[in-house]
Parts: structure tokens; sequence; C-alpha cells
């Protein structure tokens, strides 16, 4: 049992883990989006942008001041948090009482603004940031090597997409957004500072954004345009699992990428494209999403 | 109205002499290519209601059949322009088929991501070049008759079919056909009421609008003689919604205006500030959602109808376009 299909399992097996590590990069962006849409109604493009910044706050952080990896976890998402509070309240509060795709446009620049500025400061070539020495090495599990860094990516998302699951559905925070999400007019009226607790989640959402990008420094290339080409590939997973649920976009989102990996291993030419043409058949067949509730 | 048609006719009569200002015929020739697009385009958002963000797909395939046609099997440029706007009808009528499923901001994002689809397919094709796409694309001729070489011949002959496409969409726009769109737009629940196939409805207004774009894709070939993926990029896209957006949406000047405005700025700007131009027209679309969300042509249509008291005609512009 060493070859399915004639291609090897550890093969196989290493392209499931490269899969499930992008499948919980889908997962961490899209439950940031649709936490982000379920309470303003917006579409947040710029989520990509944000990924991005975190990728990058880690690497200029280590670069220019010395912050290693493990305060960067905690710092990036900060830092990118806060801008993302100050683009709510300068820009995005002024759309929520007109139509959806205002704050897809208006989100659009931001990501255009992100991206370019980014470029014209750091160059549009690679940069690459050192896997954490704690993080170094590679597991041996008899079947597989396993790369030890993978395996945490894996580990640390599902774990945050869990707490985030928590403090939404489990938590006294959790239901007052909830309630924001059903009607915000009534909660305010209760005397809840509805303006302060939709720009905290704003950028609550891109700092799970950012969280993602510092995660996925070390195993990717850090170009300015990191978020833009996943942030397509997230909407597609949103498209198809629904906005509605946390579970939905979780789940969606590790399957994708399991999906992805496996065909790298069988069709590489059709990688880039299967989560494209998963979402046509899903709209073809069931054209609310597989979670949806439209 | 009168003043409408003194508008248009001026605008013709410059359109025709520009050559003789010294205005580089080149550079009229892209602004009415992407003007072009920018109201195939605004057929759909500002008169159908729906928002593509993917809408590069059938300028660039367009772009890239044309290309390939002409170069590789040596086709005319008549046949090729056709077999070019054929392939993006065809997509626009696949694309449209699964995106119409889904409306408002899921449109967008099916759109979009469909549209990146067909950008890897043109990344990839052992047809398009790759990265470096198709060059030295030859302009051939009309019929065997006209040579296309001079660029001032170039430029009437994409000046005559763009005009031939502006009618033709007011047309589109002021027939019952383009009265449903509208009640679509308006309010779909009570258009379905009224026993109107919306589905089919918005699929021609779909493919139409596609139809149109691969045409303005396929002439932007021929004129500049190349295609690269820059052309199917999300980028392209997201200029043809500013173009929209800028200039008005939903009026049938405002994507002309529009077009003209974002050309204008790349072509003078990137010598200027360079890559800034990237985070410029970003600014310009946060600006623009924030401050003229009806353009330029519809924030003067409104300053004109509220200062001559005109109530309905304001009423009229009141609304923003989008759905």
């Amino acid at each position: 049992m060493t070859h399915v299909l004639g291609i090897p399992v550890a093969v196989i097996l290493g392209q499931l883990v490269l899969g499930l590590v992008n499948g919980a990069f889908y997962a961490m962006l899209s439950l940031g989006l649709a936490v982000i849409f379920g309470l303003m109604g917006v579409v947040n493009f710029a989520h990509g942008a944000f990924y991005t910044l975190g990728a990058f706050a880690a690497l200029l952080g280590l670069q220019w001041f010395g912050i290693n990896y493990w305060a960067a976890l905690v710092l990036a998402p900060l830092a990118v948090g806060i801008l993302g509070i100050g683009c709510e309240r300068l820009f995005l509060r002024h759309v929520y009482k007109l139509e959806p795709l205002y704050g897809l446009l208006l989100t659009f620049g931001l990501a255009l603004v992100v991206e370019g500025t980014l470029r014209e400061f750091f160059g549009s070539s690679g940069r690459s940031y050192p896997v954490p020495a704690a993080l170094q090495g590679v597991m041996n599990l008899g079947f597989m090597i396993l790369p030890i860094y993978r395996a945490w990516v894996i580990l640390a998302s599902l774990f945050i997409c869990a707490g985030t699951w928590y403090l939404i559905e489990r938590t006294r925070l959790g239901a007052t957004l909830r309630a924001a999400t059903e009607n915000a007019p009534l909660l305010q009226a209760f005397g809840v500072n509805v303006p302060l607790l939709v720009a905290m989640t704003y950028g609550g959402g891109v700092a799970l954004a950012a969280l993602a990008g510092v995660l996925a420094a070390p195993v990717i290339v850090v170009t300015p345009y990191m978020g833009n080409s996943l942030v397509t590939v997230v909407f597609a997973v949103v498209v198809i699992g629904g906005m509605g649920s946390i579970f939905g976009s979780v789940v969606s989102g590790l399957t994708l990428g399991i999906i992805e990996g496996f065909t790298k291993v069988i069709y590489p030419e059709a990688s880039n494209i299967v989560v494209f043409v998963i979402m046509a058949l899903v709209l073809i067949l069931r054209p609310a999403g597989l979670f949806g509730k439209e | 109205m009168r003043a409408a048609r003194l508008f248009y006719a001026l605008a013709c009569l410059f359109a025709l002499c520009a050559p003789l200002f010294g205005i580089y015929p080149m550079f009229m020739m892209k602004l009415l290519c992407f003007a072009m697009f920018a109201c195939a385009f605004n057929l759909l958002l500002g008169f159908s209601g729906m928002l593509s963000f993917g809408h590069a797909a059938f300028f660039g395939s367009a772009a890239y059949a044309t290309a390939w046609l002409a170069t590789a099997h040596g086709w005319g440029t008549v046949p090729a322009i056709l077999a070019g706007v054929a392939v993006s009808a065809a997509l626009g009528w696949v694309i449209g088929v699964i995106a119409i499923r889904r409306r408002g901001i899921y449109f967008a994002m099916v759109t979009l991501a469909l549209s990146q689809l067909v950008y890897f397919i043109c990344l990839e094709a052992p047809f398009t070049g790759g990265e470096n796409g198709l060059q030295d694309v030859p302009r051939g001729s009309l019929f065997g008759a006209l040579s296309l070489k001079s660029d001032v011949v170039m430029y009437y002959v994409v000046l005559a079919l763009f005009i031939a496409v502006f009618v033709l969409i007011r047309r589109i726009v002021h027939s019952p056909f383009g009265q449903v769109l509208k009640a679509i737009r308006e309010n779909e629940p009570r258009a379905i009421s009224l026993g109107y196939d919306i589905n089919r409805y918005k699929l021609l207004a779909f493919v139409l609008s596609s139809t149109l774009s691969g045409l303005a894709g396929s002439l932007k070939t021929l004129v500049l003689g190349f295609t690269t993926l820059s052309d199917v990029l999300q980028a392209n896209s997201g200029e043809v919604i500013l173009m929209t957006l800028l200039g008005g949406s939903g009026t049938f000047f405002g994507p002309v205006i529009g077009a003209a405005l974002v050309i204008t700025l790349q072509e003078y700007l990137s010598d200027l500030v360079g890559g800034w131009v990237t985070v410029i027209i970003g600014a310009i679309f946060v600006a623009c959602v924030l401050t003229f969300r009806r353009g330029v042509v519809g924030e003067l249509a409104a300053a004109v109808a509220s200062m001559t008291g005109r109530q309905k005609e304001k009423n009229r512009l009141e609304s923003p376009n989008l759905p």
C-alpha cells in the first residue's frame, strides 16, 4: 500500500497537508468575511489586503525592530485591527445606509490603495519570512514526513476558528453581536453602543485576516499581491458555503483546501481553477450554496 | 432634450476633428475602445442593475480570440473581429447562466470568481502566449479594400463603430425590452408578479453587454497590436467599474466621460508618479463612493435639474442607479 492509483501515498498525504494549510487560511478569511457581512452588510473586498498587511507587519517588525514570530502573532493583528477600526470610522460607516454594492466598491478601492502603497515601498518581488526556531524541522510519522510548521498552522487555525465560534455563540459579547445582526436599532434602544460594536467587529474581522497573514508568512512568498489572489478564491468559498453560518464557512474552507490539494496530485494544471469550477457546479445544482439560506 | 442634441452634435464634431487638433489618434482610439467597454458595462450596471466584477473576461477573451486568429491563422480583420465577438457572446451566455442564479453582492462575487477562471485559462492555455500574451497582431484591411495600417484611417473606423454601439445601446434602453430591464432593476418581485420571465431578460442583458464588451476588446487588440494578460485581469474589471461609476452609471454619456478621465489619468499620470497610479485609482474609487455616487454626468444633470426646478427630472435622478 505505498501507491494509490499509481501515486505514492506519501505524495498524496503531503499534498493533503498542504491543502489543509491552504484550507485553514480560506477558513479563517471566510470566517472574518462572514462575521463582518453578518453585522455590517458589507462584503469586505479589502480582506485580502489586510491579510497581506498582517504578513508585511510581521516581516517588517522582524527586520526593523527584531520582533520575533510569537510577538508578531499578537502585535501584527493588533496593529492591523486598529487600522481597520480607523478605516471603518473614516470611510465604511458612511455606506451602511446605502446599497450593499457600494460597500464592495469602497473596500475594493481601499484594497487598491493598500496594494499599490505596499508595492511602491517594497517592490513586487517576493520576500520570505523565516520559520521560527521552535517550529523548524519535520516529524517522521512512519508513513509520511510532516513539517512541524505546517502541522502548527493547521492546529492553530482550527483553534482560532473554534475560539471565534465560542466567542460568538457562547459568550455575552457574542450574544450582543448576534442581537445587533438581528436588529441593530432595537439593541441601540436598549443602551448598547452599536456603532462601537460595529467598529470593533470590523477591527476583529480584519485582525483575524492579519493573523492568517502572519501564520502564512513562513510558508508562502510574501508579496503585495498575495492577498488579492487569495480573496477571489475566498469569495468563491463564501459563495459555495454561504455567509450565513460560521460552521459553514470553516467546513467549506477546509474542504476546498483539501480538494485543491488533491487536484495538485491528480491534475496539477487544474489546481488553480478547481475551486471556481466547483463554485459553478454548486450554483447550477444548488443556487443558494451548500449551507446558504437565501 | 434640445440641449442634449446640441451636446451630442458638438461631441461628434470634436471626435471627427480630433486628429486635426493634433491629439494622438492612438490615444483617442484607446480611449474610444475603453469608452465602448464602459458603455457596454453600463448597459448591465446602470440600466439593468447588475454589478459584474468580471467583465474583463469578455473584453479579454475576445481580444485573445481575435489576436490568435489574426496571427496564428491569418484570418482577415473582419472575420477575426466577428469571431472574437462570438467568443465573448458565448462566454457571456455561459457565465450569465451561472451568475444570474444569485443577485446583488453574490452576483458580483460569482462573476469575479468566474472571470478569474478565464484568467487562469488565458495564463495556462497553450495558444495564449502565457505571460507574454500575443504580439504583432496585424490590423489588416476592411474587406481587402481599405488598409487599416494608417492610424487616422483606423481611428475613423473605431469612431464609426463606437457611435454605432452607442446608438445601439440607446436604442436597447429605450426599447420595450429596456423598459422591462428597468422594471426588474427597480423592483424585481413586482416584475415577476407582472408575469415577466426575469431570468430570460437578465440573461439577454448580460449577453448583450458581454458581446459589446468583446467588440471593444477585439478593436483594442487591433489598435494596439497586442493582447496581454492585463486585458483579462481583475484590475481591468475594476477599471471599467470605476469608469462607469465616475462618469455616472445609468446615464448614456457618463461612461464615455469616465473612460476619458481614467485613460487620461493613466497616460499622463503614470509618467509623473509611476506606480502610484494604482493608489490614486483606489482613492478615486473611495472618493466616488463616498461623495458623488451619481458620477460626473449624473451630478451635473441633477444640478441642472435642481436649478431649472424640474422636480420630475430631479426625482428621477435622486435615486442612485445600483440595485
